[in-house]
């Protein structure tokens, strides 16, 4: 048993590796995560991640499968889309999650159209869905920090992002906290979806982030209690995912975020909050 | 000064012909005067008169169109606002004593440490706006009554010297009403200068020693007594404030080509 658990992670230092990758991104992502759904933002998120599709697409037409190149094209593709997306919000009216449904499809199609110019479909899938098990130094080091950042930022913005999401008019009279902390927010989700494109792929990257989130909320009622079942979450999700590839051949991200949605599944029916076996047994 | 309180006191708020207003339109316009220190000031006007416009228009949420508002050294962040329709999401899960103790953002910063001190503060906030027994529920289940005690509660935190409530104690029962107006008494007594918009005449004249009369311009400044009287308030209310729309008149008058 204890080498079905834990044998692969013993003998083979890709998986410690990817474990590690994937367990440094469950800290921060997911707290990240409960942020965004608070707000009613997921859809956002979700489209910020399929805009870093073509900007990792054209890091990668620039110089084939190298990180710096893909992660910097990643990053400015994701700011710009955030950056955009304020703006056509403030300009059209249309709401956040509206004007941002529009770029979520033309960003796939780009980027695949992108990366098939010059890559095969093995570098396709590479990008779309992440390459957990290959991580090298530099993509560890890229994910702690992407991590280490987010953290520090959580705790110095926690105060500021909390008043914002219950009573923005509130923070925004009381200094200039409110644009920086909003700013700062969603450059701090293109962060973390840039962390997880390395592990997981653009199209599974944000799925760390936001399964963990909803899974949390049929767990506890509070903000802080949110808080650590969603990074719980993520980081089963992560241990248990891996596994389950290795054993079954699966390929790790795939199987990562699939995990991840078993627990939903599970957290759906036995949850504490409003979980329907509670219901029942109630009625 | 059209408007000076008890002599030798300093203004807390003056406004120099100012207008405020929305898309270039102004609401209320033309209001000129003071409202010193330790004022407890009711205004009040029939529904559209402006009020919430000018409550807004002092902390910057409504646009000034002309003249000037001064508050004396102070910064629109030093003052706490009460809006008449705060943009509170409900359904934020957090309880009742981590809502009041933002009440202390400006003080505590993102950094300051959240001392037993304050803890002990924002529990006495609480107490004081009768909620000590529901400082653990969530924002979410607590009543329209309970969420403005709350409301209360984080204004007390602010601490601050200037305070503008917008039709606090619309829509909410009588033991708040009278919890609440307690509240204002004890910031009076506190030397605090508020300014709550209020439609309530017979409270206006028992607790509010000091009003202002608006309809879109400002009709009577002064003692309580002075402002509230019957040809004042006739001539509040007998303002249009929009003309009376009649799609028959005007269909009438379309027929006959009198457009
Ligand atoms: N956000 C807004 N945009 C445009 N017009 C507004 C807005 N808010 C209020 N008004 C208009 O300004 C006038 C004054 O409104 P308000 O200050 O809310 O009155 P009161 O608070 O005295 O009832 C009304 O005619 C109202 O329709
Ligand atoms: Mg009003």
């Amino acid at each position: 048993m204890t080498e079905f658990l834990l044998g692969p992670f013993i003998e083979f230092a890709f998986m410690r590796r990817a474990l590690m990758g994937c367990l440094a991104l469950s800290l921060s992502a997911p707290p990240i995560g409960v942020f965004l759904t608070l707000r009613r933002m997921s859809l956002m998120s979700d489209a910020m991640s399929h805009a870093i599709l073509p900007g990792a697409a054209i890091g990668f037409l620039v110089s084939g499968l190298s990180l710096p190149a893909m992660t910097i094209g990643g990053l400015a593709a994701g700011l710009a889309v955030a950056l955009l997306s304020g703006v056509v919000t403030r300009a059209t009216l249309l709401k956040e999650d509206a004007s941002l449904a529009a770029f979520y499809l033309v960003s796939i199609a780009l980027g695949v159209l992108l990366v098939s110019l010059r890559g095969s479909s093995i570098d396709l899938l590479h990008i779309l869905f992440g390459t957990v098990l290959a991580l090298d130094d530099a993509a560890l080091v890229l994910i702690g920090a992407i991590s280490a950042t987010t953290l520090v930022w959580l705790a110095l913005a926690y105060r500021p992002l909390v008043i914002e999401c219950v009573d923005p008019l509130f923070l925004r009279l009381s200094g200039r906290a409110s644009t920086v902390t909003h700013l700062s927010f969603l450059a701090v989700v293109v962060l973390n979806l840039v962390g997880g494109f390395q592990a997981l792929g653009t199209l599974l990257a944000v799925g760390i982030m936001l399964l963990p989130a909803v899974i949390a909320r049929f767990w506890a009622a509070t903000l802080s209690g949110l808080l650590p079942v969603a990074v719980g979450a993520a980081a089963l999700s992560s241990y248990a995912g891996l596994l389950l590839a290795y054993h079954r051949d699966l390929p790790p991200g795939p199987a990562i975020v699939l995990t991840a949605g078993v627990i939903y599944a599970v957290s759906i029916l036995f949850g504490r909050q409003g979980g329907l076996a509670w219901r029942i047994r109630r009625a | 000064m059209t408007s000076s309180a008890a002599g030798g006191t300093a203004p807390a708020l003056t406004f120099r012909a100012a207008s405020f207003g929305y898309g270039g339109r102004p609401a209320i316009q033309g209001v000129d005067g003071a409202v010193m220190r330790g004022e407890v000031l009711a205004l009040v006007g029939p529904n559209g008169a402006g009020k919430s416009t000018l409550l807004k228009g002092i902390v910057g949420e409504a646009a000034r169109l002309s003249g000037d508002v001064d508050l004396h050294g102070l910064r629109v962040r030093d003052l706490a606002y009460l809006p008449q329709q705060p943009e509170i999401d409900r359904s934020f899960p957090i309880t009742a004593i981590e809502f009041a103790a933002t009440g202390l953002w400006r003080r505590l910063g993102a950094f300051g440490r959240y001392r037993p001190e304050h803890r002990a503060e924002v529990a006495d906030a609480l107490a004081r706006v009768g909620l000590a027994a529901l400082e653990g529920s969530l924002i979410g289940a607590l009543s329209g009554g309970q969420m403005q005690r709350l409301l209360f509660a984080r204004t007390l935190l602010q601490d601050a010297p200037l305070i503008l409530l917008d039709e606090p104690f619309t829509g909410i029962d009588a033991a708040t009403e009278a919890d609440l107006l307690g509240i204002v008494g004890l910031w009076r007594e506190q030397g605090r200068t508020v300014v709550a918009a209020l439609h309530d005449l017979a409270q206006v004249r028992a607790a509010f020693p000091r009003a202002l009369l608006v309809a879109g311009r400002v009709i009577a400044w002064g003692d309580t007594a002075a402002v509230l009287t019957a040809g004042n308030l006739a001539r509040a209310n007998g303002r249009e404030l929009a003309p009376p729309a009649d799609p028959a008149a005007d269909a009438a008058l379309a027929a006959l080509g009198a457009t």
